[in-house]
């Protein structure tokens, strides 16, 4: 099994992805070092918090050309909540920020509920997926992805109406929940994508 | 839709789970890492935990038992007790927690929410409320429902939304410890007018209606409750079965993997 690269960009709290990736007896690098993006076998891109600082963040340690170079050169590539948004080049969160733009398309606010969202919504797969299953798993999250091109969508929840949960397209996949926080089955994903991707 | 979650909650003072009435009587309910682990085996949506020991060694005691906790539990960590500075929140979420719960300490600093949600994400920050009633209102208790404040319930959840807080744990210290079911009224006079999460706490008695009731008539987002799961008088998978018959949106475990 290669070794899994995280990406660090400064402000996320990483632990509960490392840690699942120890339960699951991965070796993993966490990282913000440009070198280290460079010869990633595998990338895993957690994230919380904003999409503006996120992206600036990644910026300033001039990571952001080196990522999608990574990303477009079919690189195994899994984004994480915020990992999932900085895929597109808009956030309604940072109007100014340009995002890493892998994906035609927005990301916008939820415009009813509570917000954030926060708990366990039950996915709804579609036929482009193949790590995930009708259950329920956990999101914090205000901001949901709307790509062009709804082929890529591997699943769909309702709150409020269908927001995107996941993507999925060649060796890109992205969730918006978290599947380090998603119990037993979130944990099933994360070793589906690692057996698919990782150890292979 | 979301599910409305089931939230076990331990008390844990110097490492050991302890349960008691108003602090007094502790009775030793068994190794948190253990509980936390069968909570989530038996379908607890998110774990809350509340460290009441007031020394250092005691919060140091208590991010061990986060730190192990995380390693092996998957879902969201809640911590709370103590928690004043900063720096306290780094630290508990650097331990593994996925949230840490203020009360008294954002009564004192309002301007702490603030700060807190900016750095780390309004998601991480739960801000804990014991409110207690009096006369046609809900007044807000700190430190551990002592001292009354001249806050009412209410508009305390108008401000620490506006702070950036990232959801309510609300106790009713008049439901609290009588098993008698949750304040149904003041959760409900809560939840419909925050656009927070509210985690509804106090009074859960070993009656599954106790937990519809809240959720149905409160408006509760979650359902928090102690002693009555870690004594087994009621099993949260039995819970969550009565729920989803009830018509509760609810996470079921999955039968296998």
């Amino acid at each position: 099994m290669s070794v899994i690269t995280i990406l660090d960009y400064g402000a996320g709290n990483l632990k509960s992805v490392t840690n699942i990736l120890e339960f699951l007896n991965c070796e993993y690098l966490v990282t913000n070092k440009k070198e280290d993006i460079k010869n990633a076998k595998s990338l895993i891109m957690p994230g919380q918090g904003h999409f503006g600082q996120f992206m600036n963040a990644l910026q300033e340690k001039d990571l952001t050309e080196i990522t999608v170079e990574k990303i477009k050169s079919g690189t195994p590539f899994l984004g994480i909540c915020l990992g999932i948004q900085v895929l597109f080049e808009y956030s309604e969160e940072a109007a100014d920020v340009k995002g890493l733009g892998i994906f035609p398309g927005k990301v916008v606010k939820f415009t009813h509920g509570k917000i954030p969202q926060i708990g366990w919504n039950k996915l709804k797969t579609t036929q482009n997926n193949s790590f995930l299953s009708d259950d329920y798993v956990y999101f914090v999250n205000s901001y949901h992805v709307i790509p062009d091109d709804k082929r890529i969508v591997s699943a769909y929840c309702d709150y409020n109406g269908d927001f995107v949960a996941a993507l999925e397209h060649e060796n890109i996949s992205a969730f918006q929940f978290h599947p380090e926080k998603s119990g037993e089955i979130g944990y099933g994903f994360l070793k589906k994508w690692i057996d698919k991707f990782v150890c292979f | 839709m979301l599910a409305k979650r089931i939230i076990p909650c331990l008390d844990v003072k110097d490492g050991q789970t302890v349960k008691g009435v108003n602090f007094l009587n502790l009775r030793y309910a068994g190794d948190p890492v253990k509980l936390a682990a069968r909570y989530s085996e038996e379908g607890a949506d998110e774990l809350v935990f509340l460290d009441i020991t007031a020394t250092n060694e005691g919060r140091e005691t208590m991010r061990n038992v986060v730190e192990n906790v995380a390693k092996q539990v998957f879902i969201p960590l809640t911590v709370g007790g103590g928690i004043r500075t900063l720096e306290d929140i780094r630290n508990i979420l650097l331990a593994g927690a996925d949230k840490a719960s203020l009360n008294t300490a954002a009564v004192k600093n309002p301007e702490i929410i603030f700060q807190a949600s900016k750095a780390f994400g309004s998601q991480c920050i739960v801000i804990a409320i014991d409110a207690k009633r009096e006369a046609d209102d809900w007044y807000v208790y700190i430190n551990a429902g002592q001292k009354k404040t001249d806050i009412k319930a209410l508009d305390w959840v108008k401000t620490v939304e506006k702070l950036g807080a990232g959801e309510i744990l609300l106790t009713s210290m008049d439901a609290d410890g009588t098993q008698n079911g949750f304040d149904v009224e003041l959760t409900r006079h809560v939840s419909l007018n925050t656009n927070l999460p509210v985690i509804a706490s106090g009074g859960a008695g070993p009656v599954m209606e106790h937990f519809s009731e809240v959720f149905d008539k409160g408006a509760a987002d979650a359902a928090l409750a102690a002693s009555i799961f870690h004594f087994d008088t009621l099993k949260i998978n039995d819970l969550k079965e009565f729920m989803t018959k009830n018509k509760i949106p609810t996470r079921l475990m999955p039968s296998c993997i």
